[in-house]
C-alpha cells in the first residue's frame, strides 16, 4: 500500500476492484465499512462476484473476469472528457509525454465500447467516473483480482494511471493500495526473498549493489538474476532444475496446474522441505526439517501498509523443532560460512545495516506500534504515506495500456468463466486453518455458481458438481448464490480434496510471471 | 484543563467526558455500557456522580469535562445510586462467578467488588433463558447479559457486521441475532468482537471455556499469522501446558483497534496440534524415518554441494516463505546467495 490503514478515515471515495475484502482482509473491510456508515466515505465496488462489500457501495459494477483494463480505461476516458482530472498534479508530477500517450489510448474506450467488453452498463461507468473523478481524495484498493492475470502488470499500471490522473498519490486517504495476503509477504519481498534483488529491492544485477553486498557479507556473489518460482517449476519439469529447498510453502496445493507441478517435483534429484507440518509438498521431500510457528518465535513481520511490527515468543516449540533462522545457520555453518546469530534481534540489526528503508529501525523503536518503511535514520518517524510531494523516481510515468483478453476465455466446449480465490474461514493451502475443526465445519470445498447456471444444470444447493477445464477436473459441492453472475463460477483454492489448481491455467504474465488464477474456461456437469 | 475530582486537582483533555478524565487519572467509577471503542451510551447509569452546580446525579460517561469543574464520585448519594444499579443488575439473571469464564476480568464483578456488594438484595426467580451453544466459536448465555448494549454497538458500529441488536420489550429485552435466530443460523461471521467487548460472561469464546482463569495465564503480544493486515494479537498462554488458550485483538493495535477476524481470533489450533513436525525426517526407500539434526543437516549440505558441483549453482532453487519473519527471510536469501551462490530465491507473493 502506498498509504496507511488508519488513513481510510481520510478518503472521500474509494474503489475496491478485484478484492473480496470482507473475505480476504476482514479488518480492513471493517474499517472501510465504518467510514461508509459514518458517512465520510462513498464506496465503489467493481468485481465479477457481487461481494459483501457491494452491499455497502454507492455504486456496484459487475464486470466480466479479466476486463479490468477496459473498465479502468473507460473511467479515465470519462474523467478526461469531462475535465475532472487533476491538472495541477499532472502538470507538476507526471511526465508530459506519458500523459499524452495515456490520453490518446483511453480516448478509444468509450462507454459503449467498454460495455461491450466488460458488460458494465455505460450509465454505470459514467456514474463511477463522476463520483470518483469529482471527489477530493480517492483511494483505490485491490488484491489478486487485479494481479493474477496474464495482464497483471497492465492491470496494476492502470490503477496507478487512474490515481495519478486524479491526483490521489502522496495524499493521506488516497493511494494505490494492494492488500497483501499473507502475514509477512511484504517482509519476504523487503528482505530480498526475490530472484532479482537483495533487501529493499536493491537489484542483484547492478554492479554497485553487488559490490556493496559482497563487501558486507564478505562473499563473492552472482549478478545473474535468478529464477521466479513459476519458471523454476517449468525448468524442473524439463529436468533443468535439479534441487529445491522449500521453506513454509506448499506448492502442491497453491500452484497452477497441479499435475504439472507434481511431475516437476517428481523430476527433482533432491528436495528439502522445512515446515511445521508434513504438508502435501513435504511428503514428496527427501529431507524434512521441523520449524516453528509465529507463536514460538521473536522477530518482525511487515504488513500490507509497510508497517514493521514485533512478535514475541509465547509458547515453546514442540520436540526438536527449530526456528527457521537457526536451521539456516546450521546449514550455513556446515557450508563453512561462520554465522553467529544468537537471537532474532541480532539478525534485525544486520538487516538495518544493509537495508536503507529499514536503517532507522530497532526492536526498541518498533515498540508496540511499529514503524512504516522507509525509515532511513534513527530519528525518522517512518513513512505512512508514500510519494508526498515527489515520486522516488522523480516524475511519475503513465502507461498507455490497451485491453488484452485473458489467455483462455469460454467457448463452446468450456462455456463458463472459472475464477478462484479465498473464503473467510480458510487460509491459503489450509496448512494452518484446517487444523481448527470449527473452520472445516463452517467452510468446506465448493463451487459457487449462479442460480441460472444451477437451474440449467438441474443441481440443488450442496449437490455434487463436476468442474472441468482443459487441465483436469474436480468434483465438489454446489453453492448456489445470487452473488454470482450467470456464466461465472468460483472455486476456493484451500482444499486438497478438491483442489482448484487442478483446474487453473498456468499462463503467466510476461513480466511478473504471475499465473492467471482469476480467469479460465470451465464446464459444469452434474456429478 | 484542570478539574477537581474527589478533592484532587486533575488534568483533563478537551473533549473528554468526566468518566474518561477520571479513568485517565486512575479514579475508578463503575461503568458497564461505556467502552472507549464504542463510546458513551448513557444506559446503564452505573457511572453516576455529583457535579457542583448541576442538579441531581449526572452520568459521568455523557458529561463533558469543563475547566474548573468540581466532581464527586464517592458522595453517599452517588455511591448509593451506583450500588442500586449494580445490585439490580446482579439481581436480574444468573451472575454466578464460581465457574464463570469471565471470573477475574468481569466488569460487573469489578463494580460489585468496588461497591462491596456480597450478594444481591433482591432475587428474581423468573429469569431462565436458553443458552445458545449453536455457533462454532461464541457461547451465548443471556442469563448473564446485563443489556449494556456494547455488543450491539460493536457489531454495528465497529466491525459493521450488522448481526446483533436488541429484541423484545421491557423486562424481556434481550440481544438477538438478525431476526431472533440462533447465532449459528444468523449472518454472524464469528469475528468475536462481541465476546471481546462483553463486560460480563454473556458472550464467551467457546474454545477457551475451562482452559484457565485469566490470572493464571500469561499475556504475550504478537502479530496475526494469517493475512497481511498485521492485526496485533494478545495471546493468552497457559505455561503449565505450554498452550495458547485464548486470543484477543490488541486494543492498541494500530491496524486493528482490537478487531480480529474469525481466523485471527480462533485459528490458533495449528500451533499446538499433535501433527506438528517434531524431529527431522529423512526418506529412505520411500519411507520417512526420524533423524537427528546432525544427520539431516549433513545430508542436506552434502546433496546440495554435490548438485551444485555437478550442474552448477543455478540448478538449485529456493522457495522462501511469506509466513516466516523478516529475520528468517533475510537469513534464507543470505544462505542461498552466499552459500549456494545463486539468486534462485523466490516466495509465493504471486499466489
Amino acid at each position: 500500500m502506498t498509504n496507511d490503514i488508519p488513513g481510510i478515515k481520510k478518503s472521500d471515495v474509494a474503489i475496491i476492484i478485484g478484492s473480496d475484502t470482507s473475505e480476504g482482509h476482514p479488518v480492513i473491510a471493517a474499517r472501510i465499512k465504518q467510514a461508509v456508515m459514518e458517512g465520510t466515505l462513498k464506496l465503489i465496488v467493481i468485481d465479477p462476484k457481487e461481494i459483501k462489500m457491494a452491499d455497502f457501495a454507492e455504486i456496484y459494477a459487475q464486470h466480466r473476469p479479466g476486463t479490468d483494463v477496459a473498465v479502468l480505461n473507460g473511467i479515465m476516458h470519462l474523467i478526461i472528457k469531462n475535465g475532472w482530472e487533476d491538472k495541477e498534479f499532472i502538470n507538476e508530477r507526471v511526465e508530459p509525454e506519458s500523459y499524452e500517450a495515456l490520453k490518446a489510448e483511453v480516448a478509444n474506450y468509450t462507454s459503449d465500447y467498454v460495455e461491450k467488453i466488460s458488460g458494465v452498463p455505460a450509465a454505470k461507468l459514467e456514474a463511477i467516473a463522476e463520483l470518483f473523478g469529482k471527489a477530493k481524495v480517492g483511494a483505490l484498493y485491490y488484491t489478486m483480482g487485479i494481479t493474477q492475470h496474464t495482464t497483471g502488470v497492465d492491470n496494476v499500471k492502470s490503477t496507478a494511471n487512474l490515481q495519478m490522473l486524479c491526483g490521489n498519490m502522496g495524499v493521506p486517504g488516497g493511494g494505490v493500495n494492494p492488500l497483501r495476503g499473507q502475514s509477512n509477504v511484504q517482509g519476504a519481498c523487503d528482505m530480498g526473498a526475490l530472484p532479482v534483488c537483495y533487501t529493499a529491492y536493491q537489484p542483484v544485477a547492478t554492479e554497485a549493489v553487488q559490490q556493496k553486498m559482497e563487501a558486507f557479507w564478505g562473499v563473492k556473489l552472482s549478478n545473474k538474476p535468478g529464477c521466479t518460482m513459476t519458471v523454476a517449476f517449468d525448468k524442473a519439469y524439463e529436468g533443468e532444475m535439479k534441487a529445491f529447498y522449500i521453506m513454509g510453502e506448499n506448492p502442491l496445493i497453491s500452484d497452477p496446474d497441479l499435475h504439472h507441478i507434481e511431475h516437476a517435483i517428481d523430476n527433482l534429484e533432491f528436495l528439502v522441505v522445512q515446515d511445521i507440518f508434513l504438508t502435501e509438498t513435504a511428503q514428496k521431500a527427501d529431507v524434512v526439517l521441523p520449524a516453528t510457528t509465529y507463536a514460538e518465535k521473536d522477530g518482525t513481520f511487515s504488513n500490507t501498509e509497510r508497517r514493521v511490527q514485533r512478535l514475541s515468543k509465547a509458547v515453546n516449540a514442540p520436540g526438536q523443532a527449530k526456528h527457521d533462522w537457526e536451521i539456516h545457520q546450521l546449514v550455513a555453518n556446515k557450508l563453512g560460512l561462520n554465522w553467529n546469530y544468537g537471537c532474532a534481534e541480532d539478525i534485525f540489526k544486520e538487516i538495518t545495516q544493509c537495508t536503507p528503508s529499514y536503517a532507522g529501525m530497532s526492536f526498541e523503536r518498533l515498540g508496540r506500534k511499529g514503524l512504516h518503511w522507509p525509515c532511513p535514520t534513527a530519528d525518522h518517524p517512518g513513512t505512512p504515506v508514500l510519494h508526498i510531494g515527489k515520486f522516488s523516481k522523480g516524475l511519475g510515468t503513465m502507461f498507455a495500456i490497451p485491453f488484452k483478453a485473458p489467455a483462455e476465455v469460454p467457448d463452446g466446449e468450456y462455456p463458463i468463466y472459472l475464477t478462484t480465490g479465498r473464503i473467510l474461514q480458510q487460509f491459503h493451502t489450509g496448512t494452518m486453518s484446517r487444523k481448527t475443526p470449527g473452520f472445516n465445519r463452517l467452510a468446506g470445498p465448493h463451487v459457487m455458481m449462479s442460480v441460472e447456471d444451477a437451474e440449467a444444470l438441474g443441481v440443488g444447493n450442496g449437490e455434487d458438481v463436476k468442474v472441468s477445464t482443459r487441465r483436469g477436473s474436480i468434483v465438489t459441492k454446489a453453492f448456489i448464490t445470487k452473488r454470482m453472475p450467470k456464466g461465472t463460477a468460483f472455486v476456493p483454492f484451500h482444499f486438497a480434496e478438491a483442489p482448484a489448481n487442478i483446474l487453473t491455467n498456468n499462463a503467466l504474465d510476461p513480466i511478473a510471471k504471475i499465473p492467471e488464477y482469476k480467469v479460465c474456461a470451465c464446464k459444469l456437469e452434474k456429478a | 484543563m484542570q478539574i477537581m475530582i474527589n478533592g484532587n486537582r486533575m488534568e483533563a483533555k478537551e473533549g473528554q467526558t468526566v468518566l474518561q478524565a477520571a479513568l485517565a487519572n486512575g479514579v475508578y467509577i463503575p461503568h458497564l455500557c461505556y467502552h472507549e471503542k464504542v463510546g458513551a451510551a448513557g444506559k446503564c447509569r452505573a457511572c453516576v456522580v455529583e457535579i457542583d452546580g448541576m442538579r441531581g446525579l449526572q452520568t459521568s460517561c455523557s458529561v463533558l469535562a469543563k475547566e474548573g469543574m468540581v466532581v464527586n464520585t464517592q458522595t453517599e448519594t452517588a455511591l448509593q445510586a451506583q450500588r442500586l444499579v449494580i445490585d439490580l443488575m446482579l439481581s436480574t439473571g444468573k451472575h454466578d462467578c464460581l465457574a464463570c469464564e469471565q471470573n477475574g476480568h468481569c466488569e460487573l464483578q469489578d463494580a460489585a467488588y468496588f461497591l462491596g456488594i456480597e450478594r444481591p438484595s433482591i432475587l428474581y426467580a423468573d429469569i431462565d433463558r436458553e443458552i445458545d451453544t449453536t455457533s462454532e466459536f461464541v457461547h451465548v448465555d443471556r442469563n448473564k447479559c446485563i443489556s449494556c448494549g456494547r455488543c450491539v454497538a460493536a457489531c454495528n458500529g465497529t466491525v459493521v457486521n450488522q448481526v446483533i441488536d436488541f429484541g423484545m420489550r421491557g423486562h424481556s429485552t434481550e440481544i438477538v441475532f438478525n431476526t431472533n435466530k440462533k447465532m449459528a443460523d444468523s449472518t454472524c461471521v464469528q469475528c468475536g468482537e462481541c465476546s471481546q467487548i462483553c463486560p460480563v460472561g454473556a458472550l464467551i469464546d467457546k474454545n477457551s471455556i475451562g482452559k484457565g482463569r485469566i490470572w493464571e495465564l500469561d499475556k504475550v503480544s504478537s502479530v496475526c499469522p494469517y493475512c497481511g493486515v498485521g492485526c496485533k494479537l494478545e495471546l493468552y498462554v497457559d505455561r503449565k501446558t505450554n498452550k495458547i488458550v485464548k486470543v484477543e485483538g490488541a486494543e492498541d493495535g494500530p491496524t486493528n483497534d482490537g478487531m480480529l477476524c474469525i481466523k485471527g481470533r480462533y485459528g490458533y489450533d495449528f500451533v499446538g496440534h499433535p501433527d506438528r513436525l517434531k524431529t527431522p525426517l529423512i526418506k529412505e526407500n520411500g519411507q520417512f524415518r526420524e533423524a537427528t539434526w546432525d544427520e539431516a543437516i549433513d545430508l542436506v549440505v552434502s546433496k546440495f554441494s554435490a548438485i551444485k558441483e555437478k550442474y552448477g549453482p543455478d540448478s538449485i532453487m529456493a522457495l522462501s516463505s511469506a509466513k516466516v519473519t523478516n529475520e528468517e527471510n533475510y537469513t534464507f536469501q543470505k544462505l542461498v546467495r552466499t552459500g549456494f551462490q545463486t539468486n534462485n530465491v523466490d516466495h509465493c507473493a504471486r499466489l
